[in-house]
């Protein structure tokens, strides 16, 4: 038995000894490489391009402009899919082309590339090429550019600077609720922009093959068959199969690599351009201004409750800025921030809006939790104010609007369903661990130390497992098998999960499996891997594959045992005729599959089986969630934040291997963390990135990071045949709501009723000393 | 250029460098010791930390002429291949890693942090000591739990208080 064994990672021992191999390890024979030339306005018209000095300088093999790119055909790129395909309104897609001809919209567009013998070189030469700009007024924000004075970025879409507005629930019915309230809470949150911060830098190398007119892409990738489709099809007009795409291992993802950029397209080309692989890595402030991020959604909510404390109504307008170009995946955060704004609470209507708006910033696409966060972020805060203002304990007035699991399953009003879930026993559990009842002793503790402690109790739910996932099982003449997946690993322990779960059906021991992912020209389709779908649609489709696996060999164990396929079962990794004792072990069977004749003569040559799944849209997603117990401590001298206690409880489904689940865990907390105390990508009214390296964008640090107590509760997904539910992005989705909540709840006696993330020591002491000065004013007028 | 002569993992190399090559490019490009990794081109993510004559050295601020005489251990040479180094396991063991890049940094960073402070260890100056190291996977608690197993420092299961 494998499944659900805290299974050590066989993926491990590479990257222990420095074997493993990302993109930048890999160097080609004859390999040149690319420099690009970015925009250093937020808005601009390119006046002229001057190539003549970089062309001149050492080592220099080509400098290419939009021009260039328009002169040679290459398609621009829209979207990875708009939200029409998931049922929304028809919005406006921008087509981006891969260098820009005649416009900038962000610092950091890229306008032309350079290619020469070593880096240094090409950087060296992109440095001189010279580009006259013509400056244009830039927009920053996403409500400011709905004015309609503001500066216009796309001037054929019909809406100004709005692509899209989705509208979820029943604006009528929730208008009555908040004329039947008894109180109304409301407040204006922002959800920043947040770099997705992959260790390892996106970078790819582009290698066309003259010989057989055939490219290959290395490249940083969570979804190479989707680089795929998009560089074949839309930018170089190419069947799929002149371009393999290989995605080697990969230094995290987290949605910054699970769609293409413009520099996959770039290096493909120019290798057909100088006729040599062209390589270029990010450098890190290169993907400070060019890299997508994520959240960037302001929201005015509010809820309508009842005098018990019972929600009757939510009610929320959001904006999300989508940057400069509607681009990547950006459309799931667009639903999923409003479609999971009910959290796991009872709420009878709801009217739920947000608008996608363009501005003079970098592209906006999905990062963990795409969307969850923003709305676990808005619920669980006007909990919290409506717990205060109606003078409840935050978690009595959460267990009486939690969603019980006799409800399920249970249609949220936004358009989702719920299959399954025990919200209350969840906080039930998480209250438990955190030793609930003993705060107020450690609050009296903390008071006498000087410090100020608060507490918070959260909630959040996910949804998980979108499109459809193919895998496939392979067996070798010598009883060894090869799983090639559709999904793709970057740091999830893919290759020991989806190990374990083969080696246990199938009864073949964990060292004799070898995992394959990432490679268009090994595996047939995969969707890749991002918003916890790997676990559900992976698995089931693995499933299916080991399924079809032993229905074929079933046939071969029928003849070699001289018996109708009907008398044959398989169990424990050997077929076995129902009424004797003959058996024969699967991997005998495999065996004749590969003989040169006899009995397989009667079959296909050689032994696999295949599998599919499928998600939403079109079928049932799984529902990930969750309850947290944060702990703080204030110093009101300095504002400073210590997090004394988190306890995570989380219904994962079935856990295929906990182990790799509490690590999921821990990571997204610790981008919860990042977002909600140091994260934040900051542009000035000119739309110059103000953040573009290390010294100012605060990615958490080990001392950041409270010790994580960590519950798994396994309550089986009704969706899919494994019980499974996703747990990649678990960590990020309730955890900023978390925090701030804790550390609202440690300063209101203070008189402080907001904060916005990322809460910073010094905007805390900032929060804290503007409290402090108005209640002296409100002193002052009443003596 | 420079001639440099210096031990890698044990072996002496000699080789010609450009005065202004960084020793991460160095170690990357001209030995095709690609382990050691590059985060941040500022000093500031860790995960090209490589121990030089026993001191651990963010190899993207150090030049490869820097390195001459010296005794230079990447990752390749933290162990002989064929049996993990005590922090390699530990790593393994507790699941200290999940997409590998800033690894090779962590474990060079650990060892020499338990050769320095040995039996000393606690959570709180574990994670005082990887200040210069940047994980984005991990949320750090497995790898701070990691070393402290290493180093013999591991109490029973810690709980919440």
């Amino acid at each position: 038995m494998t499944i659900a064994k805290p299974a050590l990672r066989i993926e491990d021992r590479r990257f222990l000894t420095g074997q493993g191999r990302y993109v930048d390890d890999i160097a080609l024979p004859r390999q040149c490489h690319a420099a690009m030339v970015l925009s250093p306005h937020a808005h601009a018209d390119i006046v002229s391009i001057d190539t003549s000095e970089a062309e001149a300088m050492p080592g220099v093999l080509a400098v290419l402009t939009g021009h260039d790119v328009a002169a040679d055909g290459l398609g621009s790129v829209p979207p990875f899919f708009m939200p029409e395909l998931w049922g929304g309104p028809p919005g406006y897609a921008t087509m981006r082309p891969l260098l820009v001809m005649d416009r900038v919209r962000f610092v950091g567009e890229r306008v032309a590339m350079v290619i020469a013998e070593t880096a240094d070189q090409a950087r060296s030469a992109a440095d001189a090429v010279m580009v006259d700009y013509a400056e244009r007024p830039a927009v920053v924000d996403a409500q400011a550019a709905l004015d309609p004075k503001a500066p216009v970025l796309w001037e054929d879409c019909p809406t100004g600077n709005r692509s899209v507005t989705l509208k979820f629930g029943d604006a009528e019915q929730t208008a009555k609720a908040f004329e039947a309230a008894h109180v109304v809470v409301q407040r204006r949150f922002v959800s920043g922009r947040v770099a997705p911060f992959s260790l390892e830098p996106r970078g790819c190398i582009g290698d066309y093959n003259a010989g057989e007119d055939h490219y290959t892409l290395h490249t940083s990738s969570q979804d190479p068959h989707g680089f795929r489709r998009i560089l074949a099809s839309l930018v170089l007009n190419i069947p799929e199969a002149s371009l393999r795409v290989i995605s080697p291992d990969v230094g995290g993802g987290f949605g910054l690599k699970a769609h293409m950029h413009p520099e996959d397209g770039l290096v493909l080309w120019a290798s057909r351009r100088v006729g040599r692989p062209v390589k270029w890595i990010a450098t890190r402030s290169e993907a400070m201004q060019t890299d997508t991020q994520g959240r960037g959604q302001t929201a005015h909510a509010e809820m309508a409750l009842d005098a018990a404390g019972r929600i009757l109504g939510l009610r929320v307008r959001a904006y999300h800025n989508l940057g400069a170009y509607f681009w990547g995946t950006a459309t799931p955060p667009l639903f999923f921030s409003m479609q999971l704004l009910p959290g796991t609470y009872v709420i009878p209507a709801v009217n739920l809006e947000t608008n996608a708006v363009f501005t003079n910033i970098a592209p906006l696409s999905v990062y963990r939790g795409a969307g969850r966060p923003e709305a676990a972020f808005v619920i669980e805060r006007l909990m919290d104010e409506a717990a205060s203002t109606l003078r409840l304990d935050p978690r009595e007035i959460r267990a009486r609007n939690y969603v019980s699991p006799e409800q399920m399953p249970y249609a949220n009003g936004a358009g989702l369903t719920y299959d399954s879930g025990d919200f209350p026993r969840l906080a039930n559990e998480c209250a438990e661990l955190a030793d609930w009842d003993g705060f107020a002793a450690r609050r009296v503790a903390s008071e006498r130390a000087g410090r100020l402690r608060g507490r918070s109790i959260t909630s959040y739910i996910e949804v998980a497992g979108v499109m459809n996932e193919r895998m496939e099982i392979r067996f070798d003449p010598s009883g060894t098998l090869t799983i090639l997946a559709g999904t793709h690993s970057h740091g999830q322990g893919h290759a020991t999960v989806f190990s374990q779960l083969v080696s246990e059906w199938l009864s073949i021991d964990m060292k004799d499996i070898r995992y394959v992912q990432g490679d268009t020209d090994k595996v047939l389709i995969g969707r890749g891997t991002f918003a916890a779908r790997s676990s559900m649609l992976g698995g089931t489709a693995l499933r299916k594959a080991a399924d079809d696996l032993i229905l074929k060999a079933s046939k071969m164990a029928a003849v070699l045992l001289k018996v109708e396929e009907s008398d044959i079962e398989f169990a424990d990794g050997l077929f076995r005729t129902r009424n004797s004792n003959q058996t024969i072990s699967l991997k005998e069977v495999a065996r004749f599959f590969y003989l040169p004749a006899g009995p397989v003569m009667r079959f296909s040559l050689g032994l696999y089986g295949e599998g599919t799944s499928a998600g939403k849209p079109g079928a049932q997603p799984n529902f990930p969630n969750g309850c947290q117990v944060c702990e703080v401590e204030v110093t009101p001298e300095t504002g400073e934040i210590h997090i004394d206690r988190f306890i995570c409880v989380d219904d994962v489904g079935r856990a295929l291997n906990p182990m790799i689940c509490e690590g999921q865990i821990h990571g997204g907390c610790a981008q919860g963390i990042g977002q909600a105390l140091c994260e934040e990508m900051v542009y000035d009214e000119s739309g110059q990135l103000t953040t573009g390296s290390l010294m100012d964008y605060c990615l958490p640090r080990a001392e950041h990071m409270p010790f994580i107590q960590s519950k798994l509760i396994e309550i089986p997904s009704a969706t899919n045949v494994l019980g499974v539910k996703g747990i990649g992005e678990s960590g990020t989705i309730g955890t900023p709501a978390a925090i701030v909540n804790a550390i609202l709840d440690a300063v209101r006696p203070l008189g402080v009723t907001d904060l916005q993330m990322p809460v910073t020591a010094g905007r805390l002491w900032d929060a804290i000393h503007s409290a402090a000065s108005q209640r002296d004013e409100m002193k002052g007028r009443q003596s | 250029m420079s001639d440099i002569e210096l031990s890698i993992n044990g072996k002496s190399v000699r080789r010609a460098v450009e005065d202004h090559q960084l020793l991460v490019s160095f170690l990357r490009e001209d030995l095709g010791l690609t382990g050691t990794h590059v985060g941040c081109d500022t000093t500031q993510c860790g995960a090209c930390v490589v121990s030089v004559d026993g001191d651990t050295v963010k190899s993207c601020t150090m030049l490869a002429v820097q390195a001459h005489g010296k005794a230079v251990t990447t990752i390749e040479g933290v162990s002989n291949g064929v049996t993990l180094h005590a922090v390699q396991d530990a790593f393994h063991r507790h699941h200290a890693l999940q997409c590998g890049y800033c690894t090779a940094g962590l474990v060079i960073t650990a060892i020499d942090l338990i050769e320095r402070e040995g039996s000393r260890l606690t959570r709180e100056t574990v994670a005082h000591a990887l200040k210069g190291n940047l994980c984005r996977c991990t949320g750090y608690q497995n790898i701070i739990t990691a070393i402290l197993d290493a180093a013999g420092c591991l109490s029973a299961p810690e709980q919440v208080a």
